[in-house]
C-alpha cells in the first residue's frame, strides 16, 4: 500500500478546492455546460443518459480497508447505494448530483482518493497486475513503477491536452494479468540475458473501432530511463498525433501510419536529448517511493495447514470455491482470494455499500487490511492466511461474493452499456445477466473450463470484446440492437484479437448463440483439458460458425 | 483581448503584422512564421524587437537558428483542447534554451494558466477579461507539483529527498 505524504495530500486538497470553485461557477451560470465540460472531465465527471457519473481512480488497483469504506460511504450518501468497478481499476458512481460532487470529492480526498486522470485527454489511471506484490511469478512489485509514473504525469503541464486519452499499464510477471498489449503504452519488467532488470516498451495497442496490439519499440530500457522514455513517447504523440478526427486520434493510429520503426526513431531522437536531464531516475528517488509502500507484517506460516484439509473434506461447496477462487501466494501459508462480483443475474462489477463495508471489515480481519481491484471487475483479498480460508469463505458466501465462477463462462467482463452510457448503441448488462442464468449450473461451467466472455455496448470497446475468448459487441441496425460475435481473442502474454464468426444476431438470440458455441466446443475439444481458447486456435472459427448459423 | 505579463494586465508593446503589411522600424512587431522564414536574414537585422508567431503544426527546430535574435515567440492554441504548443514551449525553453518572451495566444482560458506557466510561457493573451483579472489567484490554487517543468521549480520527487516541508512560498511568474 502506498502511503500518501504531505505533498500528495496537499495536491489532492488543492484539486478539490479548485473543482468546488468550478462547480460553483457552473451552478451560478458563469460557466456554460460547454465551458464546464473539459473541466469536469479532468476530474472524472461525465454527463451520462440520466445523471452525472463520477469515476474515481484506484491507482494500480490497490485499496486499503479505510478507502473501501469511504467508497461505500460515497455510494450510500451521494449515490443509490452501490458502485461499479470498471475494467480499468476505477470505480464509477452513476447517479451523482452536480451540487454534491465537491462534497463527495472532499470525502474521498480525506482518504487520498480523487478523479484526476480518470477522463479527458491525459494519461489515465495507471493499471497493473491485481496480484502485484504477492504473485509467485513476479520479478519485482510493478506498483512502484506505476506510482513513479503516476506522480510524474499527474497534472502534467505538457500532456494535459493530448490528442486523445492515453492508457499505461505496467507488468512484472511471466504471466500477463494486466493486458499489456491492449494499452497505448505498456512496460514489462523482465531480466535480460545479462541478468539485468529493465523494461520492454510497447506502444500503440488499443481496442475501439480499429483494434491493434501494441508493438515493441524498445527491447530493453534501463530502469533509470523510465520517466525520460515515457516523456519522449508522450511528447512525440502530443505533437504528431492526429487531431483532425477523434476516431484516428489515439497513438495506435500514429504508430500505424508512421510505422512502428519510424515512430521508434522519432522517440529515440527526442529521448537522447532528455535522458540525462532531470528525469533520469536516481536510485534514491525510486527507493524513496518504494519506501512508502507499506508491506504487511506477514507471519511465518506453512502451506497446507491441517484445518484447511479438514474443511475441504467436510464441505464440498467450500472445496469447490477453494479450487476456483483461491490462488497461490508468494509466501508459504498465505493465499490470494478472488471475490466474484459476478453472481447469477447480477451486474458485472457492481458492489453495494453494504458489501463494500463488509469486505473492508473482512480485509482487516483476514487480509492485512488490503483489497485489490482487477481488470476483470472482481475484487481480491491478497494476503489471506490459508488457515483462515474456511471462516473467510463463510463470510464471503453470506455476502454473495463467493460464486465459484472465477475465469469461467459467467465471470463476464462488461461495460455499463445502454442502461447508463450515452455512447452505447446497445445494452450490455442484461446480456451478461442472461448468460449467467443460462450457465447457472456450475458443473457445466466448470466442465467448460476457462472461458472469458467480454461484452461491449458500442465500438468504443470498454468491455474489451476484441480480446474475449467470446467477444460480444452491440451495434444498432435500423433502431434495433444487434450483436456481433468474435471468437479467439485473448489479452494475456500471447495476446490476440478475436475473429468475427458471421452476421450480427438480434438481442434475444445472444444467449442462445453463446450456448451453441459452448456446446460446439464440448464436441470439438480433443481432450477435457483442452481449453476453449486452444480449441478455437486449433480449429479456427469455421466449425463454430457452422454450428451457430446452421439454424439461423 | 487583455495581455497578462508578470502576473498583471499590461499594455501590449508589440504590434501584429499581417502577411503583406509594411513593417515599421523601431516598433516591436510580431510577424507570421512564413513571412519570417522567407526573409529571416533581413528581419533579424532590423532595428526593433522582433517576435514570430509560430503555428502549432510546424516543428520549432526550424526556428532554432534564429532564436538568439528573437525577443518573442508567440505560440498558438487554436482550441483549448489542442495542446501541441505546450510541447513546443518546453522544447524552446529546455532544448533550445530560448530566453526571450514566450507568449500564449488563441483560446487561452484561466484553467490553462498553471499548465502554461509550467511549460515555460511568460506572456498570455487571455481570451476573457474576467479570466485575465484573476490570473494570480488562479495560479495560487496549487502549491505543489510532482514533475519538473520549464518554470525551474524543484519537483516533489526531488524535494522529498531533500526532506523539505510542503512549499508555500511561490516563485514569481
Amino acid at each position: 500500500m502506498y502511503v500518501y505524504d504531505a505533498f500528495d495530500r496537499t495536491l489532492v486538497a488543492e484539486r478539490v478546492a479548485e473543482f468546488r470553485d468550478q462547480v460553483a461557477r457552473r451552478l451560478s451560470g458563469e460557466l456554460t455546460e460547454e465551458e464546464f465540460k473539459p473541466l469536469r472531465l479532468m476530474n472524472g465527471v461525465y454527463l451520462q443518459l440520466h445523471a452525472y457519473m463520477l469515476r474515481i481512480a484506484i491507482p494500480y488497483g490497490t485499496l486499503s480497508a479505510e478507502q473501501l469504506r469511504m467508497l461505500a460511504h460515497v455510494a450510500r450518501k451521494y449515490d443509490r447505494g452501490y458502485g461499479h468497478f470498471t475494467t480499468r481499476q476505477n470505480i464509477q458512481y452513476h447517479w451523482i448530483k452536480l451540487a454534491e460532487l465537491p462534497d463527495a470529492m472532499a470525502d474521498l480526498a480525506s482518504v487520498g482518493m480523487h478523479g484526476m486522470q480518470t477522463s479527458g485527454n491525459v494519461v489515465r489511471n495507471i493499471t497493473t497486475d491485481q496480484w502485484a506484490g504477492v504473485a509467485p511469478d513476479e520479478i519485482e512489485d510493478p506498483r512502484i513503477w506505476a506510482e513513479v509514473i503516476r506522480q510524474h504525469v499527474t497534472l502534467h503541464p505538457e500532456f494535459s491536452f493530448m490528442p486523445r486519452k492515453f492508457k499505461i499499464a505496467v507488468g512484472a510477471s511471466a504471466h500477463d494479468r494486466a493486458a499489456l498489449r491492449i494499452h497505448d503504452l505498456a512496460l514489462r519488467l523482465f531480466r535480460n540475458g545479462a541478468g539485468e532488470l529493465g523494461f520492454e516498451v510497447m506502444v500503440g495497442g488499443g481496442l475501439g473501432r480499429t483494434p491493434y496490439l501494441a508493438k515493441t519499440i524498445k527491447a530493453f530500457l534501463q530502469k533509470r530511463d523510465v520517466l525520460s522514455y515515457v516523456e519522449a513517447v508522450l511528447r512525440t504523440y502530443n505533437q504528431f498525433g492526429r487531431r483532425d478526427n477523434i476516431w484516428k486520434a489515439r497513438i495506435k493510429i500514429l504508430v500505424h501510419e508512421l510505422g512502428a520503426e519510424a515512430f521508434a526513431r522519432e522517440v529515440e531522437q527526442e529521448w537522447q536529448n532528455i535522458k540525462d536531464g532531470p528525469l533520469a531516475l536516481d536510485p534514491a528517488i525510486v527507493a524513496e517511493i518504494a519506501g512508502r509502500f507499506r508491506y504487511p507484517d506477514y507471519q511465518r506460516l506453512e502451506d497446507g495447514p491441517p484445518e484447511l484439509a479438514a474443511a475441504r473434506r467436510a464441505d464440498r461447496r467450500f472445496d469447490t470455491w477453494l479450487g476456483n477462487a483461491v490462488a497461490n501466494h508468494k509466501l508459504p501459508g498465505y493465499a490470494i482470494v478472488t471475490l466474484s462480483l459476478k453472481p447469477e443475474g447480477g451486474t458485472p462489477g457492481d458492489a453495494t455499500a453494504k458489501q463494500m463495508d463488509a469486505i473492508a471489515d473482512l480485509a482487516e480481519r483476514y487480509s492485512l487490511g488490503e483489497i485489490r481491484v482487477g481488470h476483470e471487475q472482481n475484487l481480491v483479498l491478497p494476503h489471506v492466511a490459508q488457515r483462515d480460508l474456511p471462516a473467510l469463505w463463510r463470510a464471503l458466501d453470506d455476502l454473495g461474493v463467493a460464486t465459484p465462477n472465477v475465469n469461467l463462462v459467467s465471470d463476464i467482463i462488461s461495460c455499463p452499456g445502454l442502461d447508463y452510457c450515452s455512447l452505447a448503441n446497445a445494452r450490455s448488462i442484461p446480456i451478461a445477466q442472461e448468460i449467467t442464468r443460462r450457465f447457472r449450473n456450475l458443473d457445466l461451467a466448470r466442465d467448460l473450463g476457462r472461458l472469458h466472455v467480454n461484452i461491449s455496448g458500442c465500438i468504443n470497446a470498454c468491455g474489451h470484446h476484441h480480446v474475449g475468448h467470446i467477444g460480444i459487441l452491440g451495434v444498432e441496425k435500423n433502431g434495433e440492437e444487434f450483436y456481433q460475435i468474435t471468437l479467439g481473442g485473448k489479452a494475456d502474454e500471447d495476446a490476440k484479437l478475436g475473429t468475427l464468426i458471421g452476421p450480427a444476431v438480434p438481442y434475444a438470440q445472444v444467449a442462445d448463440v453463446v450456448e451453441d458455441i459452448a456446446a460446439a466446443y464440448l464436441e470439438l475439444r480433443q481432450r477435457p483439458d483442452e481449453l476453449f481458447i486452444d480449441t478455437v486456435k486449433r480449429t479456427g472459427v469455421e466449425p463454430f460458425r457452422e454450428r451457430v448459423y446452421a439454424t439461423r | 483581448m487583455p495581455l497578462v505579463e508578470g502576473g498583471r494586465i499590461v499594455e501590449d508593446r508589440y504590434r501584429r503584422i499581417d502577411d503583406d503589411a509594411p513593417i515599421p522600424d523601431r516598433v516591436p512587431v510580431i510577424v507570421p512564421a512564413k513571412r519570417f522564414l522567407a526573409d529571416a536574414d533581413e528581419l533579424v537585422r532590423r532595428d526593433g524587437s522582433l517576435g514570430v508567431a509560430w503555428p502549432n503544426d510546424r516543428r520549432v527546430a526550424e526556428l532554432a537558428p534564429w532564436l538568439g535574435h528573437l525577443a518573442l515567440v508567440a505560440l498558438d492554441f487554436p482550441k483549448f483542447r489542442d495542446g501541441r504548443a505546450y510541447s513546443q514551449a518546453r522544447l524552446l525553453r529546455e532544448h533550445y534554451g530560448f530566453r526571450g518572451t514566450l507568449r500564449a495566444s488563441g483560446d487561452v482560458l484561466r484553467d490553462q494558466f498553471h499548465f502554461l506557466v509550467r511549460a515555460g510561457f511568460d506572456s498570455f493573451e487571455v481570451k476573457k477579461p474576467a479570466d485575465a483579472r484573476v490570473f494570480a489567484d488562479v495560479l495560487a490554487r496549487y502549491s505543489v507539483y510532482y514533475q519538473p517543468g520549464a518554470d525551474g521549480r524543484v519537483p516533489a520527487l526531488r524535494r522529498r529527498l531533500q526532506g523539505a516541508a510542503v512549499p508555500n512560498a511561490r516563485e514569481p511568474v
